[in-house]
């Protein structure tokens, strides 16, 4: 860490206003981009934790379905009482479990990790700005992010509980659950929606606007480029989710019929609403959000490897123009497939032949962007590291899992795959070893960056094996199990459909059923993986290897070149950009990197 | 490739189109797959950093990567134009007559399916929206006298084998999913939507009808559903022995 | 160290870091009034035969409306020029005016909700429906009084052009009351949409005048320190307010006039 003496070269009056901000002024109501980063990071894995663990449950008891959960089932009655008697999952909380896990890791845990935590840390350093463009829009979009977290968090101990009618609440199910779960989930996401959409029009402005002098767009690192699509999808596709969420609101308190259609009939007796409405319509809003949605998890994630590929192979990312391009193409296009979530609701065939190629097309730049990371391996000087690790485990797996995507993708296909635990397979595998082995990598890589010690290699190592193997005895299973036909959302596990049960052709055989006990110990393995990362992260804050220097991995990039962890304004002197951002091994240059920042001729002066 | 994918048993006519499909996108996920790692592997192996090893500033020079990629997106066009799009046309839009196919109307509820037969007229009675109650899913007119005779069923479908079937799926409450597995047809059974679809049943059995959509808290145990396939003369009999206006609206 | 391009515009986007983030945020409403309007076509196209109403809004009401959001639009554009031209008080006027029109809109607006929760449909035992606007409805009292007309069916009720009968005054014994509802956003789903729509509208006139008043008002001692980003300001808040406009430029034809 820099001891600078040297006075700066700021105007004065900046200084006064951060002589001892006090507490609170500095950690929770900061409107540093860096500390709400970090404010983000924090909160975001907690809910990572949390999500995970109501996963475990549920896998025990689709292993195990009506035995008490082990450890936490006398929690369980206690807190929920009825709904887990004796400490066993009834079907009322494994739907809501179900549903909060989804919605707790997409819009609660990754979103606010890749964007809130990443991008907000990252991206003003990179583009050698001295904070996000409205800082105060940026505290505000963390508080918006928290009550919304506060809001979903709190639903699970209202009378009836959360939201149980799975991530993407169809009605009329999600309007007819006698749990006001619902109404808090639509509010949570309300605050959610603003806060993202708060964040994302602050990371653009910041994009755009304040890009160091010398800082062409050509120049932006990767990592900058995919926040700033995501951003961008985010801003544009959350709004018609706000919309039908409001709609849904509507319906919900004013009793009004937006989604629900004439003719309903609930347990025996005629609905009293006026009718009319339609169903297909929220799917319709909240998969045109859903798909770019899932490009908002990969993208940053994809941002993250290529960073760290690049500095560890030691040479320029291969094709860096191609994986622009290739990445605003996948932003524009993932606006226009987001029916392949809806062949089964009856889709005609012009439209589903327009969705089937609109997918198809889509999985172009994916693999564009792959084959590139790919490409840049070759002629580099690999130094596995940590970081390194995960970025290149998340080669495969996502290449597993978007490779599933395309059987998804065709409605023939579909036909028999939909709903099975084969799409649980499938986007699980790009964005459990995908994004969130992204996410590690950045963890590790940046961390020396906000400490200024390394997190313990060694342990790292043992975090990275044990989720790697763990992760694929999770989910490869599941392609199995879907294939044969097992269904999603079984809160039995389903042994409503197995041989033993009903004996009926094409039953689940026992060996599919078996499986559950292998996800099972799996899930339990990865859980345990996650112990010595758990650990590592706070011990090495005191305990880690001390960096040697402010630029600890010789990388590029302009937030290496500052000191660590970075002064308030992040660059004691605005930097001046001279290069595209992955200038390693440069021929004729006697180091093997040479920073963005670096002047050609080096002056005399420091 | 067909043994380790153990996809479930097939008893229809069209849904061969389906799992060929589906073989042979895993046949080619699988080469792409392989071929990928193959050179990721040899990649990390070659260029693993030594204390001599210098990065390679312009990496790879040939175009290899891109004939690649244009294979696959040719691989998917062709797969797009030749198979799917015609499979997909003929499970939505190639239904054959009414009058030569055994007619279904499906209704779910929470938590069992709901079927209704013409019976021995071959034409149901009048529905209407508007007359669903309690005691009249269908919303039949039960002035109609060609409902006279209809026949509904809880949970239990009897379908002649070598016949065309369609069905009309709806649902009465919340959204459910019918889904024939061996008949390699889902369609999700929508409140407020009647959507038909066919199959041609071509082996006889006893088969489960899957609900594939979250529809609340007994979703798991909406497992009642059966449809049986049986002969001609078989399912005649069945037939007339629901028959006889017994559960038909007055 | 200072943001820079807080007031002055970038050189090389010609643009200040507030207007890009107010051109952002706009496109954001754009979509998400570009869903509710989908929403509003998917419902009517697929609303089952006979049971979409119309002319049911007042176009007086909604033509005056429209009028004024007009005006406001002249006067925040005035009220920046005048900023622009260094002129001050006549800036304070026009931004004056923009608030009190907004402030009628909602007004207006409000009458209209009100005319719509007094406005009851009544459907007896004996098949018929008494439709009308609530003139006495007294929970112990056992009649309510209903200033309107019966018919004999609700396809009847459609098309509020045709005003066929006279209103009168009609008393009705809560015993023959079978089912009554007024015409909220429970009503059917023309009046859901046209609430979720309105309210969500209105909520932005309210969020608009509320910053402009701010600007108009505390806010405006900035204009003696720091003119250039005041006027700032005052563009960014326009820009907002336009767009406000425009939306109710689509929303009254679509709600009022089909
Ligand atoms: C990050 C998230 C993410 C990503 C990137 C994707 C990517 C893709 N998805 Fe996925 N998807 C989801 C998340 C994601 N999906 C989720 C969450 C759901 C379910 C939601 C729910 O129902 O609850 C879903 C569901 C889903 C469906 C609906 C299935 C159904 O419900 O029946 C479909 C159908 O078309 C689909 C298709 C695709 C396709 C074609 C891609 C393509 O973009 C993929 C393109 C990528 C490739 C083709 C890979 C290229 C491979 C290589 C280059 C190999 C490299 C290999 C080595 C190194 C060895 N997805
Ligand atoms: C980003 C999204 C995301 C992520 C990361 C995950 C991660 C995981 N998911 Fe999830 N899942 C969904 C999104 C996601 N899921 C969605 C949308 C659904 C559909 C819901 C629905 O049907 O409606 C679903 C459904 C779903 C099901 C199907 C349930 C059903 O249909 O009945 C299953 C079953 O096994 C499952 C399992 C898992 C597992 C084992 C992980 C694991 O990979 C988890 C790995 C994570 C960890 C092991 C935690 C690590 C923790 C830390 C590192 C914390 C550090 C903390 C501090 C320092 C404080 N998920
Ligand atoms: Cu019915 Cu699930
Ligand atoms: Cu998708």
């Amino acid at each position: 860490m820099h001891a600078t003496t040297q006075t700066m070269p700021h105007d004065p009056a900046h200084s006064a206003h951060h002589e001892a901000p006090g507490f609170w002024r500095s950690y929770i109501f900061s409107i540093d981009h860096k500390i709400i980063g970090i404010q983000y990071a924090i909160t975001a894995l907690a809910f990572l934790l949390f999500g995970f663990s109501l996963m475990a449950m549920m896998r025990w008891q689709i292993a195990h379905p009506g035995q008490s959960v082990p450890v936490v089932g006398p929690l369980l009655a206690t807190l929920f009482g009825d709904v887990a008697a004796k400490g066993v999952m009834s079907a009322d909380l494994y739907n809501t479990f179900g549903a909060m896990h989804g919605t707790i890791m997409v819009f609660l845990a990754v979103v606010p990790l890749l964007t809130g935590a990443f991008g907000n840390y990252l991206v003003p350093i990179q583009v050698g700005a001295c904070d996000m463009a409205f800082p105060r829009l940026n505290m505000l979009s963390y508080q918006f992010y928290f009550v919304g977290g506060i809001i979903m968090f709190s639903s699970f101990f209202i009378p009836g509980g959360a939201a149980q009618s799975g991530w993407t609440s169809y009605p009329p199910l999600s309007l007819i659950v006698p749990t006001d779960g619902q109404t808090y989930w639509l509010l949570g996401m309300v605050f959610l929606i603003t806060s993202s959409l708060l964040g994302s029009a602050n990371i653009i402005t910041t994009i755009i606007q304040l890009r160091a002098p010398g800082m062409t767009w050509l120049r932006l690192p990767f990592f900058t480029w995919a926040q700033f699509v995501a951003s961008f999808l985010l801003l544009l596709a959350f709004p018609p989710l706000e919309a039908a969420g409001v709609m849904q609101l509507m319906d919900k308190v004013t009793g009004s019929s937006l989604f629900l259609p004439t003719g309903l009939a609930v347990g025996g007796k005629v609905a009293e609403v006026a009718g009319g409405g339609s169903p297909v319509l929220w799917q319709h809003l909240f998969w045109f959000l859903a798909h770019p949605e899932v490009y908002v998890l990969i993208l940053p994630a994809l941002g993250i490897v290529a960073e760290v590929i690049a500095n560890n192979t030691r040479k320029p990312i291969w094709g860096y123009k191609s994986l622009v391009f290739a990445s605003l193409a996948l932003g524009f296009v993932s606006f226009i497939v987001w029916a392949h979530h809806m062949y089964l609701t009856g889709m005609g065939t012009t439209i589903a032949t327009f969705f089937q190629t609109t997918t198809m097309i889509i999985s172009i730049p994916s693999v564009i962007i792959l084959t590139c990371l790919l490409i840049s391996l070759w002629g580099g000087s690999i130094r596995f590291n940590t970081p390194m690790l995960f970025a290149l485990a998340f080669l495969p797996m996502f290449g597993i899992g978007g490779l599933t995507g395309l059987p998804l993708g065709f409605s023939a296909s579909d036909l028999h795959l939909h709903d099975t635990y084969y799409v649980i397979g499938h986007f699980h595998y790009v964005v459990a070893p995908g994004t969130i082995f992204g996410l590690f990598a950045g963890i590790y890589f940046w961390y020396p960056k906000l400490t200024g010690r390394f997190m313990n290699e060694f342990w790292g190592r043992v975090h990275f094996w044990g989720s790697l193997i763990f992760m694929n005895v999770v989910f490869m299973p599941m392609f199995a199990q879907g294939l044969a036909g097992m269904l999603r959302r079984m809160s039995d596990g389903g042994i409503n459909y197995s041989k033993a049960q009903v004996g009926l052709e094409g039953a689940l055989s026992p060996t599919i059923m078996e499986l559950n006990h292998v996800i099972l110990w799996g899930a339990v393995g990865l859980g345990l993986s996650q112990i010595p990362f758990i650990l590592n992260l706070f011990w090495s804050i005191k305990h880690g290897e001390k960096i040697p220097n402010d630029n600890p991995w010789d990388a590029t990039t302009l937030e290496w070149q500052t000191e660590t962890p970075p002064y308030v304004y992040n660059f004691r002197r605005e930097p001046i950009v001279y290069r595209g951002p992955y200038e390693y091994s440069v021929p004729g240059c006697d180091k093997d990197f040479l920073p963005q920042n670096q002047p050609d001729q080096p002056t005399s002066k420091p | 490739m067909d043994k380790i994918l153990n996809l479930p048993i097939l008893a229809s006519e069209g849904g061969a189109d389906s799992d060929r499909l589906i073989i042979f996108l895993h046949w080619l996920m699988f080469a792409l797959f392989i071929g990928w790692l193959t050179y990721f592997l040899f990649a990390l192996f070659r260029f693993k950093q030594t204390a001599k090893s210098k990065a390679n500033y312009h990496g790879v020079r040939s175009h290899f990567s891109s004939y690649v990629e244009l294979l696959v997106a040719g691989i998917e066009a062709v797969l797009l134009i030749f198979v799917a799009y015609p499979v997909w046309a003929r499970h939505t839009s190639g239904f054959p007559k009414e009058s030569e196919a055994t007619v279904i109307q499906v209704v779910g509820q929470q938590f069992a399916w709901n079927a209704r037969y013409p019976g021995k007229d071959a034409t149901f009675g009048k529905q209407d929206m508007t007359r669903v109650a309690e005691n009249n899913l269908f919303g039949v007119d039960p002035n109609d006298a060609n409902g006279k005779d209809d026949v509904q069923v809880l949970n239990e479908l009897h379908v002649p084998v070598n016949k065309p079937v369609i069905c009309y799926i709806s649902s009465k409450d919340v959204i459910h999913s019918f889904r024939l597995m061996a008949m390699r047809v889902t369609q999700d059974a929508i409140p407020g939507m009647r959507i038909p679809i066919w199959f041609k049943p071509i082996k006889e059995g006893n088969f489960q009808i899957y609900c594939a959509q979250l529809c609340g808290n007994g979703h798991a145990a909406m497992a009642g559903g059966r449809l049986v396939v049986e002969s001609q003369s078989a399912y005649d009999k069945w037939l007339s022995s629901k028959s006889g206006g017994a559960t038909s609206f007055e | 160290m200072d943001i820079p391009y807080t007031v002055k515009p970038r050189p090389d986007t010609g643009l200040y870091n507030a207007k890009i983030g107010m051109w952002l945020f706009l496109a954001s409403e754009v979509m998400l009034f570009g869903g509710l309007f989908s929403a509003y076509i998917f419902l009517r196209v697929g609303a089952p035969a006979g049971t979409w109403p119309h002319g049911w809004l007042n176009v007086t009401l909604g033509t005056i409306n429209t009028v004024i959001l007009a005006l406001s639009a002249i006067t925040t554009l005035l009220a920046w020029v005048a900023l622009k031209l260094n002129q001050f008080p006549r800036y304070k006027v026009f931004h004056a005016l923009t608030i009190l029109l907004a402030l009628t809109f909602l007004g207006i607006k409000s009458y209209e909700y009100r005319d719509k929760f007094l406005h009851f449909e009544v459907q007896l035992k004996d098949g018929r429906i008494a439709d009308g606007h609530m003139v006495e409805n007294k929970r112990d009292a056992d009649h309510i009084v209903l200033h309107g007309h019966y018919v004999e069916n609700r396809a009847e009720l459609m098309d509020g052009h045709t005003k066929g009968k006279e209103h009168t005054e009609l008393k009705i014994p809560r015993a023959d009351i079978k089912r009554m509802q007024n015409y909220g956003p429970a009503h059917n789903n023309f009046l859901g949409i046209y609430f979720c729509l309105t309210i969500l509208h209105a909520l932005h006139i309210l969020g608009g005048v509320l910053v402009i008043a701010y600007i108009w008002g505390p806010g405006s001692k900035m204009w003696f320190t720091d003119p250039e980003r005041y006027t700032n300001r005052v563009e960014v808040s326009g820009l907002f307010w336009h767009f406000v406009d425009l939306v109710w430029i689509f929303l009254f034809p679509v709600l009022y006039l089909t």
